[in-house]
């Protein structure tokens, strides 16, 4: 048994000697991987969608080679902190909260509005809305609209479901995320959109100065010559450009 | 398409093929765990049997703390200090004179040399070297577990064989390899064939550990796809798969139990205990 793990042991460093040099600068790209359109698996199993898109491009710019990872939406800050990966790309919005923690990048899509969705017309301001935990619409929910009930979900995807079978009213959630649902036909947009949140940008540690700096220059590369605005009217249709 | 034929295209695709990959990742992970962790217990047991008094505290005191921790605090604790333990001394080693701190704010930054996998190492090194890490701490917190079955199971062997041995003029390691150990595991079985059984039901704690298992692949499966982002969309289907690993879960247990129960009955072929006494009354 021992043996086994040594040699797995060895065989792991030997395989980062022989790696290091290939790839000089990967930079590991964590993403949630379950936030269509901004992110997603795909039917290979392989992370894709608008961030996908954009993330290649802004790494084939900035000259580095990068890896998606994919890491549930819970953690995803502390383990950028701990260096498990270099940056988080996944919908993440720019909030002063999360600013003391991390860094972020230029914001790479103008301010979203976030949108309810629900069954049928319900009274928003006291019913049970689901939202994703630690996201500025569960933020939202808890601190401007006193009189009602939030419910916290790990993934968007259950914060649906549960207004689907009637735990929850409705769902606060971006609205570039409910469109594609709302299509479906069974749950409809309902109330009023508000604007939250300063816009999405890439998380990047403190400590990272250098690398933010390349992606700032690489995001305001894309902004200028449009291709920023291409990508978002193909994956984001009805999100504001640049 | 429809019926067999899309079921049939849905049910391999890329995505599928990663689920049915994390069967094998879980079977393997329990194939590397169940013996590491009796290793440990076998340590454990042996140590707080020892007759230098600080080896046998330590004995003590690790079954004690590992058994009185809930086992999730243990596996979020353990791997987040092992892989920045690691990472720490190599960046004491590799990068002595590196002139900025470890922690940053909220970073734990090392030198890049330091990193464990290295950045620019294959994602198949993360995530083989995140399974390690999982695997090392559930052998620990079931190691501790084991131990105390172990521990029970060595006290179990009826003196008056060890007695026997010590006059033929055995030494003390000769009565353990000869006498003790051999007659143990039909006192340990039962206690470690529970905890095998547990050991099977925790690993959808992988999950927590950022194991991509089955449980993940489920989730992700059966939750609602839209039209626009697969060829497949389809409602929330998490309760056919929940169901499917409830099976699959089911299944894994009672062929454990079978076999279990044969090895139990190799075991206690000839020994002084009732379930011996019953087998030379049949035979």
């Amino acid at each position: 048994m021992k043996s086994i793990i040594l040699a797995a042991g060895a065989l792991a460093l030997t395989g980062t000697m022989s790696f290091a040099e290939a790839h000089s600068d990967t930079v590991r790209l964590g993403t949630e991987g379950a936030y269509p359109p901004y992110n997603f698996l795909n039917d290979a199993g392989e992370v894709d969608g608008f961030e996908r898109a954009l993330g290649d491009e802004l790494c084939t710019r900035a000259e580095l080679t990068c890896e998606w990872v994919t890491n549930d939406w819970d953690s995803i800050i502390p383990n950028l902190v701990s260096g498990n990966y270099d940056v988080i790309m996944a919908g993440m919005s720019i909030t002063d909260e999360r600013d003391e923690v991390i860094d972020f990048s230029d914001p790479y899509t103008q301010p979203d509005p976030s949108a309810f969705i629900a069954q049928t017309d319900v009274d928003l301001a006291d019913g049970v809305i689901a939202a994703q935990s630690g996201t500025i619409q569960a933020a939202y929910v808890a601190s401007e609209m006193p009189d009602a009930t939030l419910l916290e979900f790990a993934t968007p995807e259950e914060a649906v479901s549960a207004v689907r079978n009637g735990e929850a009213d409705a769902v606060l959630a971006d609205k570039a995320f409910l469109e594609p649902i709302a299509e479906e036909g069974e749950l409809s947009f309902t109330g009023e959109d508000i604007l939250i949140g300063g816009g999405i940008g890439l998380g990047i540690r403190e400590s990272d100065g250098e690398l933010k700096a390349k992606f700032d220059t690489a995001i305001q590369s894309m902004k200028d010559d449009g291709t920023l605005n291409t990508l978002i009217e193909e994956w984001l249709p009805g999100s504001a450009t640049f | 398409m429809d019926g067999l034929a899309w079921l049939s295209c849905y049910l391999t695709t890329g995505k599928h093929i990663g689920f049915y990959w994390s069967f094998g990742t879980v079977l393997l992970l329990l194939a590397i765990t169940a013996p590491t962790a009796l290793l440990f217990g076998y340590g454990g047991a042996s140590a707080a049997r020892s007759r230098v008094a600080p080896i046998r505290w330590f004995g003590k005191t690790y079954m004690a703390i590992v058994r009185g921790v809930p086992d999730i605090a243990f596996f979020l604790f353990f791997v987040i200090a092992l892989d920045q333990g690691i990472e720490y001394l190599r960046h004491v080693t590799l990068c002595p004179d590196w002139g900025q701190s470890v922690r940053q704010g909220n970073d734990f930054v090392v030198c890049t040399a330091a990193k464990m996998p290295l950045g620019n190492a294959p994602q198949w090194l993360h995530e083989v070297y995140g399974a390690g890490l999982a695997v090392l701490t559930f052998a620990i917190v079931f190691g501790a577990f084991a131990a105390n079955v172990l521990f029970g199971a060595m006290r179990a062997v009826p003196r008056a064989q060890l007695e026997t041995a010590e006059a033929y003029g055995m030494t003390r390691r000769q009565v353990t390899r000869r006498v003790l150990v051999p007659q143990m595991w039909v006192y340990a079985l039962p206690g470690l064939s529970n905890l095998w059984m547990v050991l099977i039901k925790a690993t959808p704690l992988l999950f927590l550990l950022g194991v991509e298992d089955i449980v993940y692949w489920a989730r992700e499966l059966g939750g609602t796809k839209t039209a626009r982002f697969t060829d497949y969309p389809h409602g929330d289907w998490r309760v056919y798969y929940f169901a499917f690993l409830l099976v699959f879960y089911l299944a894994f247990t009672k062929v454990s139990e079978v076999v279990l129960s044969r090895v139990m009955a190799r075991l206690t072929r000839g020994q002084a205990t009732s379930g011996g006494e019953a087998q030379r009354k049949a035979a």
